[in-house]
């Protein structure tokens, strides 16, 4: 498989209110293969929001590059959907309306629109169309933003912990949605988590980060068979094995917050 | 940190890998928001309790009725016959009592109709029920008025007129009224509507163009709270007619409240909706047209609103001072002659009209802003 998305030597340094400066990103270099799913983990503040914006195009390095089919990342683009924590639905749209958006903002909503229905039953929503984001589940959110963004049919899908604020079924649920809707599209699939069991259970490879500054400290290959049994012993030894890296990660640097 | 990843990381059972319902098999979503049928036992009125209701409810202006016919005129004042010509095809012979008889009649008339149709839908007769005696007693305070009134003139006259006093001026010169009435309207209409239009409109470029925000913003912050009229010597003499100088006072007064709310609507929408637009390949034009305007609509129906009382009162001030109709005009022309049941009567229209207005531009506020339902309250 070829390389989709290119990220060499890439800093991103943030100055706050205060004028100190934050690296939120030091010295990231990654290259992401066509169709693999990438899970990046990490404590708090490590920067996995800002690597995921850098590949939106929703903000820019302060230096290094980031490049998708050899093209330079520089603005946003519907061949890269993002899909955020949570709360992105528009309020003012039904859930049919909503997944419409991304046809409308790309001006192909004649072309396409009888693919909406298809991807209202791909996401288990059937029944919903009508519904406004205020009236569903936050599950169901969640899996309408997915909708809306893969109606476009990106080349990469990015996920900036799009079920952080599930519960543990709920999440169980969308993560199987979400394989399925991998295989089905061979998207690329850029997943930011805090849960190493979702990491384990849905990627070839999870990328592990540490803060301060907020850098790569380890890739991980998982070679686990699909469909993946989070019950066992395989399982249960990477698992192990990726909570004590970030056990040291974590412990090793200074606290998160100094008062 | 830790604890967190532990907690997530051992919660998955392996029962749940395979074979999980999945939410689509959830009743359709009809099933789910009818509330109706969950409602407490307490909420479903019996028949009689109903009609006892719609009784009560009538009762105050039955009562009203007959203190209108069998009540004695104690007062000396005449109980003139006027001769109304409706549409040039059939005559009437009519006192006041007579109007006011038939006034009361159409109200009970339409409270029996209302009844009638709450009857087949339980949370409208809960509302009827509920209205019952403020209606009841609103058939009484007529009754005493119309008694106090024009019955003994115990009021202090002529400045409180009985109900059936203000409808003579209708009697009177009920053309003329609706021709005030009419020029009201048109001035109103033509004002409001351009204020709005300009309003939204220049919302919009404040909130979206930091440039004219820094512009036009201050001034409009300035400028905006001097009430209207204020500008009225200016208006006369800078535009050729009165028409025209007083719809521009009430462009003015509906412009500020529009403006001012659509420019902070729109600027208070949140970055992750231009994000999500972005990253979905969104150019400006749907930033602005389906972001921004959706997100600002709550706001600038919130300004109409407003701009609806302002631009009411400009109307009814400007007409006061210098316009040769409408119902301000009227006021004042009843004024000069002490004629105060046709100061009532005027306000009273004014009342009905304004009410009119307020519940069109809810109507249209209700739709618009259908996906806010059960998200504010
Ligand atoms: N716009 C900004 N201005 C200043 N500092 C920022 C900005 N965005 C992020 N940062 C800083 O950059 C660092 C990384 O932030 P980022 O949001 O990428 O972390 P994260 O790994 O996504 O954390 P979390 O898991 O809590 O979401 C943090 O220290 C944060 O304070
Ligand atoms: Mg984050």
């Amino acid at each position: 498989m070829r390389e989709l998305i290119e990220i060499q030597n890439v800093f991103r340094t943030y100055v706050d209110d205060k004028e100190n400066q934050v690296e939120a990103l030091f010295d990231i270099n990654l290259s992401v293969r066509e169709g693999e799913f990438i899970s990046i983990i990490g404590p708090s503040g490590c920067g996995k929001t800002t690597l995921l914006r850098l590949l939106a195009g929703l903000d820019a390095p302060t230096s290094g590059a980031l490049s998708i089919n050899r093209h330079e990342i520089k603005s946003p683009d519907p061949e890269r959907g993002y899909v955020f924590q949570q709360g992105s639905l528009f309020p003012w749209l039904t859930v049919e309306k909503n997944i419409a958006s991304g046809l409308k903002a790309r001006g192909v909503y004649q072309k396409q629109k009888q693919d909406i229905s298809h991807y209202i039953q791909l996401i288990g929503l059937a029944g919903f169309e009508k519904s406004y984001p205020h009236q569903i589940s936050g599950g169901m959110a969640q899996r309408v933003a997915i909708a809306r963004a893969l109606i476009n049919r990106p080349a990469a899908l990015l996920l900036d912990e799009p079920m952080g604020a599930l519960d543990s079924f709920t999440r169980a649920d969308l993560q199987e949605k979400l394989l399925e809707l991998w295989k089905k599209n061979n998207t690329t699939m850029m997943l930011v988590t805090h849960d190493v069991d979702e990491a384990i259970f849905l990627s070839d490879r999870i990328v592990i980060m540490t803060p301060r500054p907020g850098k790569i400290s380890e890739i991980l290959k998982i070679d686990l068979p699909r469909p993946r049994d989070r019950a066992g012993i395989d399982f249960a030894g990477i698992r192990s094995s990726i909570l004590e890296k970030l056990h040291l990660a974590s412990t090793r640097q200074p606290p998160e917050y100094e008062i | 940190m830790s604890i967190n990843l532990l907690k997530n990381s051992s919660i998955l059972a392996p029962s749940l890998k395979r074979g999980r319902p999945s939410l689509n098999k959830i009743p359709s979503q009809h099933n789910i928001l009818n509330i109706r049928n969950l409602r407490p036992a307490l909420h479903n009125i019996s028949n009689t309790r109903y009609l006892l209701s719609i009784l009560f409810t009538v009762s105050g202006l039955l009562l009203a009725q007959l203190a209108n016919w069998y009540f004695p005129q104690l007062a000396e004042s005449e109980i003139k016959i006027y001769e109304i010509n409706l549409f040039e095809a059939a005559l009437f012979k009519l006192n006041i009592m007579g109007a006011y008889s038939i006034v009361l009649f159409a109200m009970i008339f339409i409270y029996l109709v209302i009844g009638v149709y709450s009857y087949f839908d339980p949370d409208r007769r809960i509302e009827y029920i509920q209205r019952a005696p403020f209606r009841f007693v609103s058939g009484i305070g007529l009754a005493l008025w119309d008694i106090l009134g024009t019955k003994t003139l115990l009021l202090p006259q002529p400045f409180f007129p009985g109900p059936s006093r203000i409808l003579e001026a209708l009697l009177m010169e009920g053309g003329f009224i609706f021709e005030n009435t009419l020029y009201s309207l048109r001035l109103f209409t033509a004002g409001f509507v351009s204020g709005v239009v300009i309003g939204v409109v220049t919302g919009i470029l404040i909130g979206w163009f930091p440039k004219i925000y820094y512009w036009v913003y201050p001034v409009l912050k300035i400028t905006g709270v001097i009430p209207a009229v204020a500008w009225m010597p200016f208006a006369l003499t800078l535009f050729p007619t009165p028409f025209l100088a007083a719809t521009f006072l009430i462009v003015i007064s509906a412009w500020f409240p529009v403006a001012f709310l659509t420019a902070q609507g729109i600027a208070s929408t949140q970055k992750v909706y231009y994000e999500v637009a972005k990253t979905l390949g969104a150019r400006t034009s749907f930033l602005v047209f389906r972001v921004a305007i959706p997100n600002a609509m709550p706001h600038i129906f919130t300004g109409i609103s407003t701009a609806n009382a302002y631009a009411f009162t400009t109307l009814v001030i400007s007409e006061m001072m210098g316009q040769p109709g409408g119902l301000g005009y009227y006021i004042n022309a009843s004024r000069v002659w002490s004629a105060y049941y046709k100061v009532f009567a005027a306000i009273i229209i004014m009342a009905i009209l304004f009410s009119l207005i307020m519940w069109g531009i809810g109507v249209i506020q209700r739709w618009a802003l259908r996906w806010q339902r059960g998200l504010v309250k």
